[in-house]
């Protein structure tokens, strides 16, 4: 992959630049200057130079990321590019090689494994599942943390358990078993497990991979509204118009390294995601939820090495002239 | 795969942990008591129930009728050391049953799954086969323990090596070591030349508790009943590693530790189990099924429970055994699998036809 242009790490520098050049409306969220205003605070999450390598493959090269106390930050990035592996690492779950993690201003490594629990919450990926517990059971577990060892749940643990089964509407199958559940369904009764937990930081791992287009919107519109209540939250989040549509920062990732990081509107811009994704893409504002979007067009390969003019054009293309780009883009490619 | 629907939660199921966890031990600790008063009346000597009674509260200071003397000597030095080795041996195979099937994530998986029960075999046919046995009285229940654990070890090491441990290669490894272990024993037993040691070998091997000694009680239970205290200590985090590693992990649990203990726990109760009874088949697999099937998968109502139960079965398992075919006996071991191996069939059979029909 040592054919991509420079690489666009440290985003910031090159945002004004990029912003002259880019005709297409601002992010209305104005959560840049908000996070440089928080700079001087300590941050939820805050990762530094992380490193992490299995058989000489660098996963992770000096990944830096900071969440701000009550902020939604999405991880994106194409297949490999490390976002699980960052998340796994600030969660405590693997030992990154290098750097430093952490979490509300205290050093990662120094904190007990039960307190990061606490602190920390993570919803993997794929949703595990051991035969015979009930989903109740399971999210019951997110109750473990906060239990002395000689502690069984009580009470308040079971009412505490219902609640996070109900915003995750995953009350009516409280009493099957997890290996009789979809797996949607299970993604989100690990969500509601995640949430009896009370976190303060919670690590998504593609929430919403499994998920139905429904409960994909129900499950971010959860958590981002969880956010404004207080909670720091840090997903990893493939579908680009869900992540520009409910997070206040992105961060792009490829191969282990962070390409550029900031508001949605700086960051998936058609110019970086045809360099990142390889997706010839159009963005524009999307009328009806006047939130940021992103069209993709074709697999940007052939575009890139036949006529790597228009990849300049392309950035400053309106939705309407995506469509229009479409069809020249197909019969370019024939 | 076993245990498959629960559409509508019924009977224990629908209870919270704590209840489930006193209403069943309450119930089984009575079966103890009443299954152990019955053991104690049969045998031989007929000793009615209620001299048994009478002679357990004298000998805690009661004020009790008169008994005789005889009675109070057969329960006293024959019945019911016999009962308690019974039943720390019942106790300590289910709760390493119920231990490894949830370290293994697999209902299959049974106490000597980690070599402990080969070892503990090696260990008695080496004290047989030389004539340790002979010289002192301890000596074959020692060997046995030294074997059981050294097969842990060894297990435990291969699995482990480079660093990397992974419960596959445990497994993989408990099986070959199993079978190479097994292999030695056989090797033995074709070119012993001496047929007394022969018979007492087979007799060890088909595992029993006759003429089991206060001697006995006082090298397994007090490490049985360390073992079963930690791993119910431990019960939670053994929840959370049948959800994975990483899940364990993400949720405070120090995962290698905790395995290690848990492995190490498991191993140690069926190691002194192994010692003062041979090998009894069976039990460490359907006790923790049978009370999964009924309370459900928490370790911490399936670990104490499996203790009492395995404790129960255990004694009405020799009581059966050593009055069915009075004057003789038969083995305990021999009995277990007799019962237990039709019983688990039939309920693989009645599971599969629920995993069908979903």
């Amino acid at each position: 992959m040592s054919k991509h242009p420079p690489s666009l790490s440290n985003g910031n520098s090159h945002a004004p630049e990029r912003r002259t050049r880019d005709a297409r409306p601002q992010d209305a969220r104005g959560v840049p200057l908000q996070a440089q205003a928080k700079r001087h605070r300590t941050a939820a999450v805050e990762a530094q130079a992380l490193s992490f390598s299995v058989n000489a493959k660098q996963l992770l090269d000096r990944v830096d990321l900071r969440a701000e106390s009550g902020q939604f930050v999405g991880l994106i990035g194409p297949n490999g590019a490390g976002k699980t592996t960052l998340l796994r690492s600030i969660s405590n779950v693997l030992s990154y090689d290098e750097g430093s993690v952490r979490l509300l201003g205290e050093d990662l490594d120094k904190l007990p494994a039960r307190q990061v629990a606490e602190i920390l919450a993570l919803v993997p990926q794929i949703a595990p599942y051991t035969q015979g517990f009930t989903a109740f059971e399971l999210v019951l577990m997110g109750r473990y943390p906060h239990m002395g060892r000689f502690q069984v749940e009580g009470k308040e643990d079971d009412a505490i358990a219902e609640r996070a089964m109900r915003l995750t509407e995953t009350e009516s199958f409280a009493t099957r078993t997890l290996e009789t559940l979809s797996g949607g369904e299970r993604q989100r009764v690990f969500l509601a497990r995640a949430i009896a937990q009370q976190p303060r930081v919670l690590l998504l791992d593609e929430p919403t991979s499994n998920l139905d287009v429904l409960h994909q919107l129900k499950i971010l519109k959860l958590v981002r509204d969880l956010v404004d209540e207080g909670l720091t939250a840090v997903a990893a989040i493939h579908d680009l118009n869900m992540a520009a549509r409910f997070c206040d920062r992105l961060v792009l990732l490829a191969e282990g390294e962070v390409r550029t990081e900031g508001a949605p509107g700086d960051v998936l811009t058609a110019e970086t995601i045809e360099t990142v994704f390889g997706v010839e893409a159009a963005v524009y504002r999307e009328p009806a939820t006047g939130a940021l979007a992103i069209s993709l067009i074709a697999p940007a390969e052939a575009a890139a090495v036949e006529a790597p003019v228009r990849r300049e054009t392309t950035a400053s293309r309106s939705g309407e002239q995506a469509v229009a780009a479409r069809s020249e883009a197909t019969s370019g490619i024939r | 795969m076993l245990y498959t629907s629960v559409s509508g939660l019924r009977g224990f199921r629908q209870m919270r942990v704590s209840a489930r966890l006193t209403i069943g031990a309450a119930i089984l600790l009575a079966l103890v008591l009443v299954v152990a008063l019955v053991s104690l009346s049969l045998g031989p000597v007929d000793i009615p129930t209620s001299h048994v009674a009478w002679i357990i509260l004298s000998s805690i200071g009661f004020d009790v009728p008169e008994f005789a003397r005889t009675e109070q000597l057969v329960i006293d030095q024959i019945r019911l050391p016999r009962i308690v080795v019974g039943a720390s041996v019942g106790m300590a195979l289910g709760v390493a049953g119920a231990t490894m099937q949830g370290l293994f994530r697999n209902p299959m998986a049974d106490p000597g799954i980690i070599g402990v029960s080969a070892g503990g075999a090696l260990g008695a046919v080496i004290a047989i086969a030389t004539g340790t046995a002979a010289l002192f009285f301890l000596a074959l229940p020692v060997f046995a323990f030294v074997g059981a654990m050294a097969a842990a070890f060894l297990v435990y090491g291969v699995a482990a090596v480079g660093g990397r441990f992974s419960m596959a290669t445990l497994l993989l490894a408990g099986v070959a070591i199993n079978a190479f272990l097994g292999a030695i024993v056989s090797a033995i037993i074709i070119v012993l030349p001496d047929n007394e040691a022969l018979r007492e070998i087979l007799f060890w091997l088909a595992g029993g508790l006759d003429s089991r000694s206060w001697e006995h009680v006082r090298i397994a239970t007090p490490l049985i009943v360390a073992s079963t205290v930690l791993l119910l200590l431990m019960s939670r985090d053994l929840n959370l590693l049948m959800l994975g590693d990483d899940e364990a992990r993400s949720m405070g649990v120090r995962v290698g530790a905790t395995r290690i203990t848990l492995l190490a726990a498991a191993a140690l109760a069926t190691g002194a189990a192994v010692a003062v009874s041979g090998t009894i088949a069976f039990v460490g697999l359907v006790i923790p099924h049978i009370l999964r099937l009924v309370l459900g998968p928490d370790n911490r109502v399936l670990i104490p429970l499996s203790a009492l139960a395995g404790a129960v079965f255990v004694i009405l398992a020799d009581t059966v055994a050593r009055t069915i075919i009075e004057p003789a006996e038969l083995r305990v071991g021999i009995l277990t699998a007799f019962v237990g191996a039709p019983f688990f069939i039939l309920l693989l059979i009645k599971n599969k036809r629920q995993v069908y029909s979903l």
